[in-house]
């Protein structure tokens, strides 16, 4: 049992000296351009630390953020530090995770609850399975820092059950933590106690968005419902509830250890630190990189990514998943925030960013995220549950060219009732696709009508 | 077999004993019942609902609503063809058509002799080394579109 800071340093040192003596063995070059053009916090550790191993988390300064703030910091510091970071939540929306805390630190309840979303379902990202494999207690040093914030002792991390192994290390790491008196009752002996639980996901995309989340913990069905009351108020159990990104939970020890100044001078002003792309599709070098906010697309896409592979010609950037948009060429010295994305009708998302070449047909990728959203659509609300069925049947049309003006004007029309109407993110964003392969690649569409 | 004599169901029973018989925990019962039975049949949720006490309606409706969750049995093998968006760009659907073309089954369902189940997913999380598919374990990666089975049609019996 660790109860002091002290003994955690003590730990750290031996472990330290260990290492020392037998160094692992690191795999990657980290001379390539691939690797010196990245900034890396939340993947510091990423195959530097052996995941099963939480001595090594600490030896590499794991812990003393948590330790540190129970210890010298008072709830309404911690806060105050996350607000001076700048730090948004990093699983779509981008809400500003100071302000959420602060919401709900100052609910009165007896109980809060604290979730950390590891559901990742865009297709076509793998950030968090990253960070959940390769630094498991990165994730739950953030989540009970979180409920020493807010006033909760309890935690649940819900992950999606094609994550075998992401499972298998958290569970262990939260068995060692507990063992060592990390989690638990009383940690530190400061009084604070805070326990952590996994619950398993059962392929739903839209158990994502956070009330059906919520309803998937419950033992339900895993439907959105309508919001206000909002998580903050009435999240699990009725209780007030924190719900945030595994990512966003694997930058708050930093945050802690460097501070909140330092972390608000990386990245752009309005959307501070790093983010982490999962770069696929048709480009030479694919996997994860981790960038200062505020990196072009062409930095991205060029630079790291080494370019288009095969040697043919870049034609589309796809971000943000079923909610994003494709982003042409003309588009590529974008710096990438939440709000530059935003202004070419794109989304940050999770930071799935998938290059697609001039072989590509922009309808038929429309196509592919409307089918996605029909599919994943929970059914619940009706523009959602027939709009998106009806949306992909007019897709079908243009892709087999036999669309008609009529079709165009319906297919556009469409799309704004789908968006305006639906109850949850998922229907409100399942016509972005269309909407922007309609913006910046319209011929495509028009070559798709025969009545002209 | 009778629920009773099936040891199957013993096991079952313990599990949701060591939950506390809670009725929120009906997940993780059915994450369980499929461990074990392979699959969710009619009795088993059957069973589930009365030990737990909630209605059948509510078990099969949340069974159904979760894609992870099969009702019928699968077969001895497994493909799962990665439908997601980097694998999709990546040529995923002619992976499929030749797979389901070879044995003549739909995605989601069972050759007649049990042998092989073809399933679809959304992504499974190795998008870097796309296009992927997973034959029951193992993940195999930048698979060939013309011959998408070249190195496991062997194991297939
Ligand atoms: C349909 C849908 C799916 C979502 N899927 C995810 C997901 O897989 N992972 C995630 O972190 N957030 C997802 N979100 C966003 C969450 O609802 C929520 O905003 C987020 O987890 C909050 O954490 P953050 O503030 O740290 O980003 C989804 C939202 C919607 C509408
Ligand atoms: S918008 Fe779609 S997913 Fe969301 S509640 Fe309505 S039907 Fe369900
Ligand atoms: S899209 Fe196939 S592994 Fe991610």
């Amino acid at each position: 049992m660790i109860t002091s800071i002290e003994e955690l340093q003590e730990l750290a040192q031996i472990k330290k000296s260990q290492n020392d003596a037998n160094p692992r063995e690191i795999e990657i070059d980290m001379t390539s351009n691939f690797y010196t053009k990245q900034t890396r916090i939340v993947l510091e550790n990423e195959g530097i630390i052996d995941p099963e191993d939480i001595e090594d988390y600490i030896a590499h300064d794991g812990y003393i953020p948590l330790f540190k703030v129970l210890d010298e910091m008072s709830p309404k510091d911690v806060i105050e530090e996350l607000k001076i970071s700048g730090l948004r939540g990093r699983g779509g929306g981008g809400y500003p995770a100071g302000l959420k805390w602060e919401s709900v630190s100052k609910v009165q309840s007896e109980q809060k609850y604290i979730i950390c979303n590891g559901d990742e379902g865009d297709p076509g990202a793998f950030m968090d399975r990253a960070v959940m494999e390769s630094d498991p207690h990165r994730v739950l040093e953030g989540m009970a820092i979180a409920g020493f914030a807010c006033g909760a002792d309890k935690g649940y991390i819900y992950i999606r059950a094609e994550y075998p192994i992401a499972v298998k290390r958290l569970t262990r790491a939260i068995k060692q933590a507990t063992k060592l008196g990390i989690l638990g009752q009383n940690i530190a002996q400061s009084g604070f106690g805070f326990t952590i639980e996994i619950r398993l996901g059962a392929g739903a995309f839209v158990c994502g968005e956070g009330t059906a989340l919520i309803a998937s913990i419950e033992g339900g069905r895993g439907h959105p419902r309508q919001k206000p009351p909002h998580l903050s108020d009435h999240g699990l159990w009725g209780k007030p509830t924190i719900l945030n990104n595994v990512e966003t939970f694997a930058n708050i020890a930093p945050i802690i250890k460097n501070g909140g100044e330092w972390f608000k001078s990386i990245g752009t002003q309005n959307s501070s630190g790093t983010k982490v792309f999962a770069l696929s599709g048709h480009i030479k070098n694919t996997g994860l990189v981790e960038v200062p906010m505020g990196t072009t697309l062409r930095e991205l896409v060029y630079d790291i990514g080494g370019g288009v592979e095969d040697g043919r010609k870049f034609k589309a950037i796809q971000s943000g998943g079923p909610s994003g948009g494709c982003i042409p060429e003309h588009l590529l010295d974008l710096e990438v925030d939440y709000e530059s994305l935003k202004e070419v009708d794109s989304i940050m998302g999770s930071g799935g960013l998938i290059v697609m070449d001039d072989s590509s047909n922009m309808v038929e990728i429309a196509r592919f995220f409307m089918d996605f959203c029909a599919n994943e659509s929970c059914g619940k609300c009706t523009p959602c549950r027939v709009g998106t069925t009806q949306l992909t049947g007019l897709l079908d049309k243009f892709i087999a060219k036999e669309a008609t003006k009529h079709d165009f004007t319906l297919l556009k029309e469409m799309c704004l009732v789908v968006k305006s109407t639906s109850l949850c993110g998922l229907g409100q964003t399942a016509p972005n696709p269309v909407l922007s392969t309609i913006k910046y690649f319209e011929d495509e569409y028009l070559a798709g009508i025969c009545d002209d | 077999m009778s629920t009773a004599t099936d040891d199957r169901y013993n096991a079952l029973e313990k599990i949701i004993k060591k939950l506390g018989y809670e009725k929120n925990a009906l997940l993780e019962v059915l994450h369980n019942a499929q461990g074990i039975f392979g699959y969710l049949g009619l009795d088993t949720l059957k069973f589930i609902a009365k030990r737990l006490q909630l209605p059948y309606s509510k078990v099969y409706g949340v069974a159904t609503f979760y894609s992870n969750f099969r009702l019928k049995p699968k077969g001895r093998h497994n493909i799962v063809v990665c439908a997601g968006t980097a694998c999709h760009i990546k040529g995923a659907d002619k992976i499929l058509q030749k797979i389901e073309q070879r044995y003549g089954i739909k995605a989601g369902e069972t050759t007649s002799d049990e042998a092989l189940s073809l399933l679809t997913a959304r992504c499974v999380g190795t998008c870097s080394i796309a296009p992927v598919i997973v034959f029951d374990e193992d993940i195999k990666a930048n698979v060939s579109l013309e011959n998408p089975l070249c190195d496991i049609e062997e194991s297939i019996k």
